[in-house]
């Protein structure tokens, strides 16, 4: 007899393929390492919200709240002096995480719409503060004056991106196996299990309130690290980071990818991101068109997005 | 001396203003028993339910589980204290797998389900309790189906198979053949009967013949109130029951 609850957490080889892609990356496109760094970024921002809406089910539209909170936390620090860029990230996913405890334990005690909102007000509010805080966050003129120390003292982070993307992947990698052994971890499963049906596991006995604040808080320490590595390999802060928008852009990239599969942020992130990037070159205004064009066949036609399309395929060759 | 008490409730009451849906329940379920708890539609046997596992918070009154007192408790804390369930309509994982579905139940127990430094497919132990309560019940040959493509039947033994995974000492099974033809609800019926007497199981149920086989005692409830309890011949015998369910009057 197979033992497929046994087999569920053990490497597949396609696991690998985006490790790949972004090694190759590296050496293929020299001059666009840049970017590159930025896609990563946001491969890890959209990671860390598929963790609470891909499996737990919790949907957000505020969860620039905590990328732009590790932005700021960790570019304030730097422009007082802290400029040591791994303890910046510990430092700001710790501040992000603090404030996905606290505002989660508000938030989570409702669903749906309210849901909805709630999430989308602590963004707002956050922003809104931001702005007005001029002489410690910049305010609108965004934060500068942000200087990196080199990573281990030894790696500047140069001109060209090459120090900031192959650090990028480095902590990616780091959250991305963090993330794979919680989602395939018990605690993982019974994400699933209130997501599948939350009257049956209050039935079986499961803490359904401790175990979603406990997701809700790791997935804004996640953010929040991503929003810190965009502080210093940019070494800038913009109000943006806590915008409505950026929330928006990181479920729409989550969406196109495939939600709840660990994976889709590996596909929807790059997507977005190089879709931009080329489609606004040659249309600088409309270029969001075909990102609204795509995300609607995905929705209509790809539930479970470009995974979900990649999954049928196999189904069908079987 | 009577058998010690499995769960036990007493002067249960519930009301939403002026309506009382729990009157004055007082039940005793001793350990090992096969109960029954029958009634009319309306009759407030859900809403009893619903107040033992805590869903519901009673007006007045106490529940006990082996003894102690567990009316303050939250539901999880009571299903950790031996007290499983079943659901009238399947409440089940349909995305996950048959073995999964049961293996949720038993990392709860386990208190293994909070951990999230170790694949769960690591925990053999687990995996070996889950599947062998699988064989039990006839399913180790669906453990690897998502849970949806079952046949209705063969689904209401999975939401069985969820609450025994949970190794209770008091499972209620609220009308556990709801919905399954009659050719299929006797494997329901033999998984019923075959449990040991560990467990104190309470059925709340429709189907008399159902409930005169499995059950050695019954509570028929009427308007939320304990009409009458006693064996099944005396409840048989009872006017008072006939004229509830048959519309006659008692006499």
């Amino acid at each position: 007899m197979t033992r497929p609850a046994a087999a569920a957490h053990r490497l597949r080889v396609g696991e690998m393929l985006p490790w790949l892609c972004a090694v190759g990356a590296y050496f293929i496109f020299p001059g666009y390492l840049a970017l590159g760094g930025q896609i990563l970024i946001m491969v890890l921002f959209a990671l860390s919200l598929d963790l609470i809406l891909g499996y737990a089910g919790i949907v957000t539209l505020g969860h620039a709240a905590f990328f732009g909170t590790g932005a700021y936390v960790a570019g304030i620090l730097a422009v007082h002096g802290w400029t040591e860029p791994l303890s910046l990230l510990v430092a700001a996913g710790a501040v992000a995480a603090l404030l996905g405890v606290v505002t989660g334990a508000i938030v989570l005690r409702t669903s749906g719409l309210t849901l909805l909102m709630v999430t989308l007000v602590v963004a707002e509010l956050l922003q809104e503060a931001a702005n007005r805080l001029g002489w410690l966050t910049g305010g609108a003129d965004g934060l500068q004056g942000i200087a990196i120390a080199p990573l281990l003292g030894l790696f500047r982070f140069d001109l060209f991106g090459r120090t900031a993307y192959l650090y990028c992947l480095v902590i990616l990698f780091l959250a991305w196996a963090a993330a794979r052994l919680i989602v395939h971890s018990a605690f993982g499963r019974s994400l699933v299990g209130i997501r599948e049906n939350v009257t049956r596991m209050h039935a079986i006995g499961s803490p359904v309130f401790r175990r979603r604040l406990r997701i809700y808080t790791i997935s804004a320490g996640i953010a929040g690290i991503a929003g810190a590595l965009l502080t210093e390999t940019t070494q800038f802060v913009a109000l943006q980071v806590l915008s409505f928008e950026l929330s928006g852009t990181v479920l729409v990239m989550l969406i196109l990818g495939g939600v709840g599969r660990l994976y889709g942020a590996f596909i929807g992130a790059p997507l977005y991101m190089i879709a931009q990037d080329q489609l606004a070159r040659d249309n600088p205004a409309y270029w969001l068109f075909w990102i609204g064009l795509l995300l609607v066949v995905v929705v209509i036609f790809a539930r479970g997005g470009m995974l979900g399309i990649v999954d049928r395929l196999r189904g069908a060759g079987r | 001396m009577s058998a010690p008490l499995a769960l036990e409730t007493r002067g249960l009451c519930k009301s939403f203003g002026a309506l009382a849906v729990a009157h004055d329940i007082d039940f005793r379920l001793p350990v090992g028993a096969r109960h029954a708890l029958i009634g009319p539609n309306g009759a407030g046997k859900t809403t009893f339910i619903n107040l033992v596992t805590g869903r519901l918070k009673p007006s007045a009154g106490t529940i006990l589980l082996a003894g102690a007192d567990v009316t303050a408790l939250s539901p999880e804390k009571r299903v950790k204290r031996g007290l499983g369930r079943t659901f009238q309509i399947n409440a089940l994982f349909d995305g996950l797998s048959v073995v999964e579905n049961v293996l949720l139940a038993v990392s709860e127990r386990n208190g293994a389900a909070g951990d999230m430094l170790r694949f769960a497919g690591s925990r053999r132990d687990l995996i070996d309790e889950a599947e062998a309560l699988l064989e039990r019940l006839g399913l180790a040959d669906h453990a690897a189906r998502p849970v949806r493509e079952l046949p209705y039947g063969q689904q209401r033994l999975v939401e069985i198979a969820i609450a025994l995974g949970l190794d209770p000492t008091v499972l209620l099974l609220d009308e556990p053949a709801a919905g399954v033809p009659s050719a299929e609800s006797g494997v329901i019926l033999d998984i019923v009967e075959s449990l040991g007497r560990d467990i104190a199981v309470l059925i709340i149920e429709h189907d008399m013949e159902l409930v005169f086989r499995l059950a050695e005692r019954i509570t028929v409830l009427v308007q939320g109130a304990v009409l009458v309890e006693g064996t099944p011949e005396e409840i048989a015998a009872d006017p008072r029951v006939r004229a509830v369910y048959l519309g006659t009057t008692a006499g």
